[in-house]
């Protein structure tokens, strides 16, 4: 009798409480009791996320990634995502945990639940010839430029300095044209910079200026999820606090860049 | 045209209709930029297709084999081609493999920039069906026209350029009008390989000002606004071209 009871008790709950009931549910619990992890990550952006030879995801993030999966011992399921969906993969339940190079905005906070502190950050460089010796953002004078078009550092290369961009669909089409010296440097991420100079092809080139409007990036849960947010801050500030970020650096051969040097030292005297 | 910097401000603090290019100095140059540059570069592609078509359509009938393969290779290829494949197959693949010249930086640089490319692919592109447009108005003058003017003493070339071509251009004109004004929306390719026109302006200004509804509209009402330009100047010239009696079926 009394397992009859629970069992329309439940039943009753659940009628009541409907979509809205698993919508509040705790994504770590289901995590738990699925016994995976579902991360989105880059597939595309060397080193960060990208595919080896064999065909895996493997970088900086799914490192990352796979230290969150091994802390909750789960297994790991890694989705590639782009930037124009990652979001969305968040918001329709498709990814528990969303570590794929976001740039931390106040629009993109609405939107899903980005987590505090930031893990990592960027800024805009120029990827250049080292005969051209580029000191500083104002040699890029009356200089033709290489960019992406719709990038917002356009406008301030163009305005600040002087430059003028010669502004491609694509990176491939940007770097092209900047290997046929159609434009004296190519400006976009730093991270995307220097993921390509650790390869032969741009062995004359080099990351002359310094990098300017660094930008935090954001990993993410869905809206709502606290504890998972709360649990995912306490990582980040892990990875910060024992130097993980800075040994992936050194993994991937990516040098140390300012903010995670700042992190390190901020949460290692701190925790 | 300060009134309209104000209006267009007050309309953003009332709306949320953000038209940049009418308030912010850096826009509205940028803006203008790319109307002039889609103007320059619809001119520079008309003249250069017109030629090629008048040429093209002329060495069809040549008495050389060679010619006449020749020209037909180059209309099948063009015309058998998406124009934006073409133009990256020419800006980045030919182009390439061209000479260079030494740019201001001391590098090599290929000789020939996204300007002359997007001239060229465009030209060739609506050139290739502007042979075959004339080739149409010339099957169409009578055999009897041209053996008169053989029989006055006119040379090949002489025929062609006094009495066959003036009568072709009467009868192709409205399908040259088409492919004009096809031309005319095909030079928003050229923001692909980097050629600073409206697209492109636009499409950087949408990026900053984060107004993509706003200029889609605008660029919608602009290509209508410069393809009437171009309709309404080609109905002049077919009005003005007018032969009394020719081109029109007896009514």
């Amino acid at each position: 009798m009394r397992v009859t009871v629970a069992t329309a008790a439940i039943a009753l709950a659940a009628a009541t409480l409907g979509p809205a009931g698993a919508a509040s549910a705790d994504v770590l619990a289901d995590v738990k009791e699925r016994g995976v992890l579902r991360v989105g990550v880059k597939a595309d952006y060397r080193p960060y996320g990208f595919l080896n030879a064999e065909g895996e995801i493997v970088g900086i993030e799914p490192d990352l990634a796979q230290d969150v999966a091994d802390d909750l011992g789960v297994e790991l399921e890694m989705i590639p995502v782009v930037s124009s969906n990652r979001m969305q993969f968040l918001e329709q339940g498709r990814i528990d945990l969303m570590i794929a190079t976001m740039t931390d905005t106040e629009e993109r906070r609405k939107v899903v639940r980005i987590v505090d502190p930031n893990y990592y950050s960027s800024g805009t460089n120029v990827l250049a010839r080292k005969q051209v010796g580029l000191k500083e953002w104002s040699d890029l004078e009356g200089a033709p430029v290489c960019g992406i078009q719709g990038a917002f550092y356009n406008r301030k290369t163009e305005e600040e300095f002087g430059a003028e961009i010669v502004a491609f669909t694509g990176t491939a089409e940007a770097l092209t044209a900047l290997e046929q010296n159609r434009c004296v440097a190519f400006v976009y991420d730093d991270a995307f910079i220097v993921s390509r100079l650790g390869e032969a092809a741009y062995a004359d080139f080099e990351m002359p200026l310094d990098t300017i409007d660094d930008a935090p990036w954001g990993l993410a849960v869905a809206l709502g999820e606290d504890a998972f947010a709360d649990y995912m801050s306490e990582a980040i500030k892990g990875w910060h606090g024992s130097g993980r970020i800075l040994a992936l650096e050194d993994e991937y051969g990516v040098p140390h860049t300012p903010f995670s040097v700042k992190m390190h030292e901020t949460y290692r005297t701190g925790g | 045209m300060d009134w309209l910097a104000d209006a267009a401000r007050s309309l953003n603090e009332a709306t949320g209709i953000t038209l940049t290019y009418l308030y912010d100095g850096y826009d509205g140059g940028r803006f203008l930029e790319g109307i002039v540059n889609t103007v320059l570069l619809s001119l520079a592609c008309l003249s250069a297709s017109l030629v090629i078509g008048v040429v093209g359509a002329f060495a069809r009938g040549a008495k050389s084999a060679a010619v006449r393969w020749l020209v037909g290779g180059y209309t099948e290829l063009f015309r058998n081609t998406p124009p934006l494949v073409q133009m990256y197959f020419l800006f980045f693949g030919v182009g390439a493999l061209l000479p260079t010249v030494q740019n201001r930086w001391g590098f090599e640089e290929p000789m020939l920039g996204a300007w002359a490319w997007a001239i060229i692919s465009l030209s060739f592109f609506a050139g290739a069906f502007n042979v075959e447009i004339f080739r149409s108005g010339i099957e169409a003058v009578p055999r009897a026209t041209v053996e008169a003017a053989e029989s006055l003493g006119y040379t090949r070339l002489q025929i062609y350029l006094h009495v066959v071509l003036p009568l072709a251009f009467r009868v192709c004109l409205p399908a040259l009008n088409n492919n004009l004004v096809n031309l005319v929306k095909t030079t928003t390719l050229a923001y692909a390989i980097a050629v600073p026109e409206l697209l492109y302006m636009s499409n950087q200004i949408w990026s900053d000002s984060l107004n993509v509804p706003e200029m889609m509209v605008t660029l919608l009402l602009l290509y209508v606004g410069l393809v009437g330009v171009l309709v309404w100047a080609m109905h002049r010239w077919e009005q003005a071209m007018r032969i009394p009696g020719f081109g029109r079926s007896a009514a």
